[in-house]
């Protein structure tokens, strides 16, 4: 009951938020993701730490498909809902410096991603999952197009062209799969049932169309091409949206439906998603280290870190799949924070060039010491957030291959370069025309940048509390792919 | 069948209704008509009758296609608006009579036992359609469809009937079922061995090219988008629907009760012809900058679609078919019933503009008419929580209940062409929400508003829970 509350909360606080005018708007949306906060955290300490499902309903929807409205949370799920949970209300608090035309219907619009989210990591039935994965999309889909930059209906379309096209592939492996299910049921441990019964060529199949939906929706080398246009042309609000939470509907999908349904494709192609990976990896990171424009270097950095997660996804261990959940989380926060500094530098100097920035440290202590406990936490430095995901992923890909764990170790010290590039040029250095007289943070600035900051450093100290949460998912999952 | 009867004298009614000098009285007395017949007809449900010596036979899934079209002719009355307000140069009383008979010739397609039948049901269908299209005597590219439209469609039925002597040849019968037993008989190979067996080849492959003329598949496609962008919007919403259904179901009809012992004859051409219509409906549609235009191609596409299902024959393809196309019909008449508002709103000296910028900033100033469009235009691109998803999901469901590997082949084709069949709905989308223009308020009338609330309401329920329809499917 828990889950679906935290599905419809969002819904209903939307479809309120878009009933009102003005200024009100920011703040239901606001209230409405704090409750959702709240909710979220009392799941996250509520939920047992064993392998099962819980919080679930389960209601026949079609019942001529055998298709099921069920939703429930386990250790892997409750990592991302509670991602989910966390940082949207900051996203929401991030735009209040904003004044956006048809505010109603942008804050309303992030509710319904929000609960599109919810909706995919909460999903026990593979259609359900599908149906939450399309819906997450169009509220995106609007808040880039409506609200970006100026090239936006034309980047957002792209994106939106090349995501569908990705996830009708997810749609004719499920399909596949499910016909083959000997009651028609939909149901994803139904299908790991039934995909035990599939030779090596059809499981590569769904390989692949699993693999082409959620690597563009990541997205991995080479199907990054929209990411650094969308992320750029898209409002800040949706940058974050993008970044932080829906990028790890990919990452997620792997893991619940990739690995344990296509165990034999995994085995016969996962060499070459895992080097795919690493090519990202290391491609994203030279080029964030050339970027003049702060957005675009952390869209790249993006690219590069959730390369990292893949490849830990497809070492196929413990290590390798902890680490990319905690790293999901950690991610999330750490770019969250970061589109945020890049936001507040944006509208005091209406510029995101490297060149044209610097000194801006001078008056601004507060801004600065928060910027570089994100950016530590981003680079990975022990006692960050990021450090935790990034060991462990890396260990598990020097388990699955010590070359290839080499390769993607490059990661820690390209990482550093870029992450340390844009805090130099952009804080550091000589005062330049548009920096004089840059203002400190304000209250709501404050509000948003100290508990992201706090978190940065509480999940690098004490890891421990997510880590417990999901192993036993983890672990069970990994029996079955290993069956 | 008392519907046939029934509409047959509701026509003839019509068309003295057109003394009365009284235009008012045309569209609720139409509408009316339409749903008496749409009563009679489901009078028959559950019983399986004969009628006329065998030449026509109603069971249930004659009924629902017979449903489905009635309903998507309601929904075209609907939003008929009395054709128009030139006194000088419309008729209203004989349109209306001449969309009734054209409705008893889809009917006749859908119910027919005997070949003559179906024959004569493209016929009274196909020239009361003929007429129509070129209704617009005053505009030139409604005369040129009209006779582009009469030309090729009576050479393709021509064809047809060939086709049909050809069978009757091979087989001594016009009877589907009395076909199908002589196939039956004898296997693949006999046949072809049999000295009538060419001749049967023949007859099938003649009779199936008139059908898919009908249904504008490709190769067979050339018609379609002059005559649906000539044709009056109105008669184009109701060609896309009506007869697209009529025509699949036919086809449908034919070969799953005549010729299943042959699927080997027309299973693989038709596997070309699939993937050659998918491919030219969606990749052609692209470079349309006339919206009318782009739906033409979209209703190739669609033929596309259900032709897949048509092909994969399992136990679940009376459904399939019969939800798609009552999700695209609905869709589609969605769709030109906000186009024929705007463009006669954008029109310019005197001539609606149909293109796709004549939708920019619809959704400033008419919220309703866009997300109407919206609605129309995410179900007809297969986008989930609109009933075209599961129009798709259904036919690709079939395709993989086959055990051909051939269907994983056609699957992925078909995916392909709806990403791009994405790319072209979303144009009118970008259009009315995301491009800038002046457009003012347009005023509907209450029918009309209440239709489009009907359709998307409709899309958008069997979007959430197709079981409503699927279980009587």
């Amino acid at each position: 009951m828990l889950t679906l509350t935290l599905i419809l909360l969002p819904i209903i606080a939307g479809l309120l938020t878009l009933s009102t005018k003005g200024e009100n708007a920011k703040v239901i949306a606001l209230v409405a993701a704090l409750v959702e906060l709240a909710l979220g955290a009392y799941t996250f300490f509520a939920f047992v730490p064993d392998a099962t499902s819980q919080f679930g309903v389960s209601y026949n929807w079609i019942a001529s498909a055998g298709i099921k409205f069920s939703v429930g949370i386990d250790g892997i799920s409750l990592i991302l809902v509670s991602l989910t949970t966390l940082v949207v209300p900051f996203i929401i608090l991030s735009t209040f410096q904003n004044n956006y035309e048809k505010a109603s219907t942008f804050y309303s619009l992030i509710l319904f991603m929000q609960a599109g989210l919810v909706g995919v990591f909460t999903a026990k039935d593979a259609f359900l999952f599908y149906f939450f994965f399309e819906a997450a999309l169009i509220p995106i889909y609007f808040i880039a197009a409506i609200w970006g930059g100026e090239n936006r209906v034309k980047v957002t379309f792209k994106f939106f062209v090349y995501t569908i096209f990705g996830s009708l592939f997810m749609l004719l492996a499920l399909v596949y799969l499910y016909i083959k299910t000997p009651t028609h049921s939909s149901e994803i441990t139904a299908l790991y049932e039934t995909a035990r019964l599939l030779d090596a060529s059809q499981q590569g199949f769904i390989f692949w169309a699993f693999f082409i939906a959620f690597a563009i929706k990541m997205p991995l080398f080479p199907f990054h091409t929209w990411q650094p246009d969308t992320y750029v042309e898209a409002p800040t609000a949706g940058t974050m949206l993008l970044s932080g939470i829906m990028l790890k509907m990919g990452t997620y999908g792997l893991i619940r439906l990739l690995l344990p349904i296509a165990p034999l494709g995994v085995k016969a192609w996962g060499t070459v998603a895992v080097v795919l990976a690493i090519i990202g990896i290391v491609y994203g990171s030279i080029i964030a280290i050339q970027q003049r424009d702060m957005k675009r270097l952390i869209a790249y950095s993006s690219f590069a870190h959730v390369g990292l997660m893949a490849a830990g996804i497809f070492s196929g261990n413990l290590d390798g799949i902890q680490g990319s959940l905690i790293q999901m989380l950690a991610h999330g926060i750490n770019v969250v924070g970061l589109f945020f500094v890049v936001e507040i530098i944006q509208q005091r100097t209406k510029s995101r060039e490297l060149s044209s920035l610097g000194g801006i440290t001078q008056t601004t202590p507060q801004l600065t010491i928060f910027f570089i406990i994100i950016m530590l936490g981003s680079v990975a430095l022990p006692l960050t957030n990021g450090f935790v995901g990034e060991f462990l992923l890396l260990k598990g890909v020097f388990e699955y291959n010590a070359w290839m764990g080499a390769v993607a170790g490059l990661t820690i010290i390209l990482g550093a370069v870029y992450m340390l590039r844009l805090v130099q040029k952009s804080m550091f250095g000589t005062t330049t025309s548009l920096t004089e007289g840059f203002e400190d943070l304000g209250l709501t600035e404050r509000a948003t940048l100290l508990p992201i900051a706090v978190l940065v450093i509480v999940l690098g100290i004490a890891p421990n509390i997510i880590l417990k949460a999901s192993e036993p998912a983890v672990s069970q999952l990994l029996s079955i792919i290993n069956k | 069948m008392n519907a046939i009867i029934a509409l047959s004298l509701f026509g003839i009614t019509n068309l003295f209704l057109g003394f009365l000098n009284n235009r008012k009285i045309l569209l609720p007395a139409t509408l009316l008509f339409v749903l008496i017949a749409f009563g009679l007809n489901l009078a028959d449900w559950n019983h399986e009758y004969y009628w006329f010596h065998n030449m026509l036979k109603t069971n249930n899934l004659s009924i629902n296609f017979t449903s489905i079209i009635l309903v998507a002719t309601a929904l075209v009355v609907a939003i008929s608006r009395g054709f128009g307000n030139d006194e000088e140069h419309t008729h209203p009383a004989e349109y209306y009579g001449i969309l009734l008979f054209s409705v008893v010739g889809a009917i006749m397609m859908v119910t027919f036992q005997s070949l003559f039948m179906l024959f004569v049901g493209i016929e009274i269908l196909s020239v009361a359609m003929y007429v129509l299209t070129g209704s617009d005597k005053r505009n030139l590219r409604s005369n040129e469809a009209a006779l582009k439209y009469f030309l090729m469609g009576s050479f393709a039925t021509g064809i047809m009937l060939f086709g049909i002597a050809l069978v009757y040849g091979a087989t001594g019968s016009f009877d589907i079922n009395g076909i199908g037993n002589m196939v039956n008989q004898a296997k693949l190979q006999d046949i072809m061995l049999n000295p009538y067996g060419p001749i049967l080849y023949g007859g099938i492959i003649l009779i199936f090219v008139g059908l898919l003329f009908k249904i504008s598949a490709a190769p067979f496609h050339f018609w379609t988008p002059d005559v649906y962008d000539g044709a009056p919007s109105i008669f184009t919403a109701f060609m896309s629907t009506v007869v697209k259904t009529a025509g699949v179901a036919a086809t449908y009809r034919l070969l799953s009760i005549s010729f299943p012992a042959v699927y080997g004859l027309w299973g693989n051409p038709l596997v070309y012809i699939t993937c050659l219509t998918l491919f030219i409906g969606n990749i052609t549609a692209v470079y349309q900058q006339s919206f009318k235009r782009m739906l033409a191609y979209s209703s190739i596409s669609h033929a596309g679609y259900l032709l897949i299902t048509v092909l994969a024959k399992t136990p679940t393809t009376n459904s399939s078919i019969l939800f798609y196309s009552l999700a695209y019909s609905i869709a589609t008449i969605s769709a030109f019933a906000v186009l024929m508002v705007v463009s006669e709103a954008q029109s310019k000296s005197g001539k609606p503009d149909e293109t796709f910028t004549a939708l920019n900033g619809l959704a400033k100033n008419n919220p309703f008419l866009a997300f109407v469009l919206t609605v129309s235009m995410l179900s007809l691109a297969g986008i989930p929580l609109t009933a075209g998803f599961f129009g798709k999901f259904f036919i690709f469901a079939d395709a993989f209940s086959n055990v051909s590997s051939l269907f994983k082949t056609i699957a992925v084709v078909a995916i392909l062409m709806s990403t791009v069949g994405i790319y072209y709905y979303f144009k009118p989308i970008i259009a009315a929400y995301l491009k800038k223009g002046d457009l003012e308020k347009i005023e509907l009338s209450p029918i009309y508003k209440l239709t489009l609330i009907i359709t998307t309401a409709l899309t958008i329920l069997l979007g959430i829970a197709p079981d409503l329809v699927k279980n009587i499917f």
